[in-house]
C-alpha cells in the first residue's frame, strides 16, 4: 500500500517535470516563430517605406503657348518643319510665366524642373492636334527626377541636394499653387526601362518574366512529372536508379550561378542560341527548377495510398491505366504545389540570368522567346546599383510588384493544397 | 515429396541447414510438428476452377507458403482460417498474381485456372485479373463517384459500348450486391462518403461488375459492424450460385455460415481441408480442433 503511495507521488513529481518541458519547449517553439515574423516584418516595413514613393510620380502643369516665333514652326503638318522646331523653349517660357521671379539668366535652371522628354510629348500632341498651332493650353508633364524626389522627400536635405535653393523655391511655390502635384506612377506600369528614372518602368521586366517563366512552366513541369512517374512507378531498383535518385538531390543543391555558366557554355556557346533572350533563359531555370519539381511529384506520388493502386489492379487495370487513372489524378495537386513552389524560385532566380546576358538595357518590352529581354529580379539589380536616388526608390517599388508576384503564387500553391487535396 | 522425416519441422530444417527434431509440447499445439505438403482431408474434388499443386511463396528467401497442393471447386465458396501470419492472405493473392507487384515476391509450383497455367510467363496479368477479381480487407473505394466506381472495370476492359449498357451494368452490379436501393439516388456523389459496410458493398459491385468467374475476397468484413457483416455474408450466400468464392476470415463463425468448404492454414502450412461442417464438427488434425476450439489463434 505504501509502496503505492510512494510510486504516485513519484509520478506526480515527474509529471510536474514534463509539464515544465513540455511548456519550455512550446516557448523555444514561439520564440523561433516570433524572430522569423520579426525579420518578415522588418524587411516589409523597410521594403514598402523605401518604395511606396516609386509608385508615386510628380507631375507639372504648364500653361504652354505654341508660338511659331518662339519655336521658329510656321506649319506644324510639315514634318521637316517639325524636325528643326524648337520644341523646349515654349516649355521654358511656360514655367517663367508660372514663376514671375525668374530672369533671362534662369532659363537653364527653369528647362531642369521639367522631364527632359516634356519636348518630345510637346511635339507628338501638336502632331496629332496642328491646329493647336498658335494657341495657349494648359498641359501637364512629368517633372524633371529630381524635382519629383525633392517633392516625394520634402524637408529632408539628403533628397534635395540635387535642386539649388532658388529651385526648390519654385518648386514650394509651385506646389503650393497646386502646378506641381503627385499622383499615382502610371507610367511605371506602362514604360519600358529609361535612362530617365521619371520615365522608366517595369512593363519591360514582367514581360520579359512572364515569357521566361512560359519556357520554364512548358518544359520543367511535364519533363518532371514524367521522370518522377518513371522513377517512382516504372524503374526497377537498382544500382543504376538509386544513383540517379542520389544525383536528382545533388541538383537541387548546385548553387544557381553553375546553371547559368553551364547556359552559356552549352545553349549559347555550343548551340549557337542568341543571348539575352527568354528562351534561354527559360532553359536554364528548367534546369533549376526540374529538381524541386521531380522530388515533390515524388513524393506526391508516394503519398497515394496502396490501397487504391491493389483496386484498380483487382480489377484488371493495367500499369499504364494504374498511374493514368488514378495516381495521376491523385497525385497531381502535390505536384502542382511544388512546381508553383519551383516557378516561384524560379521567378526570383538572378544569378544564372546575368550570366547568360538578360542583364541588358532593354527599353522596348520584348514581344517573343528570342527578343532580348531582362526580368524583374535582374531589373531590381540593375536600379539598385545605379548612383541616382530616383531609380534607387523604382528598384524598392520593382521589389514589391516582385514580392506580390511571389506571394500569390505562394498563395495559390496553398489555396490549391487546400481545395484540391483528398482524403480517404 | 514426402521424403522428409515425419518429426522434422520445416523450419527447423531451413534453419540450421538440416533436418532436426523439435521436440513436441502436449501445452502448445502451436509447436505441433507439421509434415510439408501433406494435407489431411480432402485437398482434392473432382471438376474444380483452381488446381494448385506443390505452391511456394518466398519473400526475399523467407518461405511464406511451404508446398501447399489444393483444389477449389467451381461455384462454391471456399474459407482459408487460420492464426495470423500463417499465409492465409499471400496465398490467396497467389491466385491472381497481386503479389506480383512485390519486388522480392517468389511464387514457385503450379497455379492453373481452368487447366491453365497462370503463371506462364506470356500469360496476361490484365486479363486474368479481369476473370479472378478481387475484395480487400479495408474498404478501397477510388475517391470518384459511385456510379464511376463501378463502371471503372467495365469501361477500361470495353465491355459496354453505350451509355445506356454501362448504366445497365452498374445498376445490375449494384443491385447485385444490395446496394442498388440505397444509392440510386446518389450515383454521382462521391464513394468515401459512404458508411464502410455501404463502401464494401461497393467494392464488391465493382469487382462483380466486370463479371469475373472467380471473386477472392480478403477478410472483407473484417473492418465491419455486425449488421454490415451480415448484409456482406448473405451477399457471399448469393452470389456463390454464380460465382467461385475464396474468403480469408478471422471469425470462425462466418466460415461456417458462409463457405461449402473451409481450409485451416498454419505457419505457411495447408493443415486440413475438407466440407465446412467436417472441419467444425470433426478435425482430424489435432491443430485444427485446438484452433476451432479456441486453444490458440
Amino acid at each position: 500500500m505504501t509502496d503505492q503511495t510512494q510510486q504516485a507521488e513519484q509520478v506526480r513529481r515527474s509529471l510536474k517535470q514534463r509539464y515544465r518541458k513540455e511548456r519550455r519547449f512550446r516557448a523555444y517553439g514561439i520564440l523561433a516563430i516570433a524572430l522569423a515574423l520579426s525579420a518578415l516584418a522588418v524587411l516589409f516595413v523597410d521594403i514598402i517605406g523605401k518604395g511606396y514613393t516609386g509608385l508615386m510620380k510628380t507631375t507639372i502643369t504648364l500653361e504652354v503657348t505654341l508660338d511659331p516665333d518662339v519655336m521658329y514652326l510656321d506649319d506644324p503638318t510639315d514634318p521637316k518643319q517639325v524636325r528643326m522646331a524648337d520644341f523646349v523653349a515654349p516649355l521654358i517660357v511656360a514655367a517663367d510665366k508660372a514663376l514671375p521671379g525668374a530672369t533671362e539668366e534662369d532659363q537653364d535652371a527653369l528647362r531642369r524642373l521639367i522631364n527632359p522628354y516634356a519636348s518630345t510629348e510637346l511635339r507628338e500632341a501638336l502632331k496629332k492636334n496642328p491646329q493647336w498651332m498658335g494657341t495657349t493650353r494648359t498641359m501637364t508633364f512629368l517633372a524633371h527626377s529630381n524635382v519629383d524626389v525633392y517633392v516625394k522627400h520634402q524637408g529632408d536635405t539628403a533628397y534635395s541636394i540635387k535642386l539649388t535653393e532658388q529651385q526648390q523655391a519654385w518648386v514650394d511655390d509651385l506646389v503650393e499653387r497646386g502646378l506641381v502635384d503627385t499622383s499615382f506612377n502610371d507610367v511605371f506600369f506602362t514604360n519600358g526601362d529609361s535612362r530617365d528614372p521619371a520615365k522608366a518602368g517595369i512593363l519591360g521586366a514582367v514581360v520579359g518574366s512572364l515569357l521566361t517563366m512560359i519556357i520554364t512552366l512548358v518544359l520543367s513541369f511535364p519533363i518532371g512529372v514524367a521522370a518522377a512517374i518513371y522513377l517512382e512507378e516504372f524503374a526497377p531498383k537498382n544500382r543504376v536508379t538509386d544513383f540517379i535518385e542520389v544525383n536528382i538531390n545533388n541538383l537541387a543543391a548546385v548553387p544557381s550561378i553553375i546553371f547559368g555558366l553551364l547556359g552559356l557554355a552549352v545553349f549559347i556557346n555550343l548551340f549557337g542560341l542568341p543571348r539575352s533572350v527568354p528562351f534561354v533563359g527559360g532553359v536554364v531555370l528548367t534546369l533549376m527548377t526540374l529538381p524541386t519539381i521531380i522530388i515533390s511529384s515524388r513524393a506526391a506520388i508516394k503519398s497515394v495510398p496502396p490501397s487504391i493502386r491493389e483496386a484498380a489492379q483487382g480489377v484488371g487495370a493495367s500499369k499504364m491505366q494504374v498511374v493514368l487513372h488514378h495516381v495521376l489524378p491523385l497525385a497531381m495537386p502535390g505536384m502542382m504545389t511544388g512546381s508553383i513552389i519551383g516557378m516561384a524560385q524560379a521567378l526570383g532566380e538572378t544569378a544564372p540570368l546575368l550570366l547568360i546576358g538578360m542583364v541588358a538595357f532593354i527599353v522596348e518590352p520584348p514581344t517573343g522567346f528570342f527578343d532580348a529581354a531582362t526580368v524583374l529580379p535582374v531589373q531590381v539589380f540593375l536600379w539598385s546599383s545605379s548612383p541616382e536616388l530616383a531609380f534607387i526608390e523604382r528598384a524598392s517599388a520593382a521589389i514589391m510588384v516582385l514580392l506580390a508576384f511571389l506571394m500569390s503564387m505562394n498563395g495559390l500553391a496553398i489555396w490549391m493544397r487546400r481545395r484540391l487535396e483528398r482524403r480517404w | 515429396m514426402n521424403t522428409m522425416n515425419p518429426s522434422i519441422s520445416a523450419e527447423a530444417a531451413e534453419a540450421t541447414g538440416q533436418k532436426a527434431a523439435i521436440p513436441v509440447t502436449e501445452d502448445r499445439p502451436e509447436d505441433t510438428v507439421i509434415e510439408e505438403g501433406k494435407t489431411v482431408g480432402k485437398p482434392f474434388i473432382d471438376d474444380p476452377k483452381f488446381k494448385l499443386r506443390n505452391v511456394d511463396v518466398s519473400y526475399a528467401g523467407d518461405r511464406a507458403i511451404k508446398n501447399i497442393s489444393l483444389d477449389i471447386g467451381k461455384n462454391q465458396v471456399i474459407s482459408f482460417i487460420g492464426p495470423s501470419g500463417c499465409g492465409k492472405t499471400t496465398f490467396l493473392r497467389c491466385l491472381n498474381r497481386m503479389n506480383d507487384s512485390i519486388d522480392i515476391c517468389r511464387v514457385t509450383g503450379q497455379i492453373m485456372l481452368d487447366d491453365e497455367d497462370i503463371y506462364t510467363s506470356k500469360r496476361d496479368v490484365v486479363e486474368l485479373r479481369a476473370r479472378v477479381g478481387m475484395v480487400f480487407q479495408k474498404p478501397n473505394p477510388f475517391p470518384k463517384s459511385i456510379y464511376d466506381n463501378v463502371a471503372y472495370g467495365p469501361k477500361i476492359h470495353g465491355l459496354a459500348n453505350r451509355k445506356s449498357e454501362l448504366d445497365e451494368i452498374v445498376e445490375n452490379s449494384l443491385r447485385k450486391a444490395g446496394l442498388w436501393e440505397e444509392a440510386k439516388d446518389r450515383l454521382d456523389s462521391v464513394a468515401t462518403g459512404m458508411s464502410g459496410g455501404q463502401q464494401q458493398r461497393l467494392c464488391i459491385a465493382r469487382a462483380i461488375a466486370v463479371s469475373p468467374e472467380v471473386i477472392l475476397m480478403d477478410e472483407p468484413c473484417s473492418a465491419l459492424d455486425p449488421i454490415a457483416t451480415a448484409r456482406v455474408e448473405e451477399l457471399i450466400a448469393e452470389m456463390s450460385e454464380s460465382y467461385t468464392i475464396v474468403i480469408v476470415t478471422h471469425s470462425m463463425q462466418q466460415a461456417a455460415r458462409v463457405s461449402h468448404r473451409t481450409a485451416y492454414f498454419h505457419l505457411g502450412h495447408l493443415v486440413e481441408v475438407n466440407e465446412t461442417n467436417k472441419v467444425f464438427t470433426s478435425p482430424e488434425h489435432e491443430l485444427t480442433e485446438s484452433y476451432i476450439t479456441g486453444r490458440f489463434g
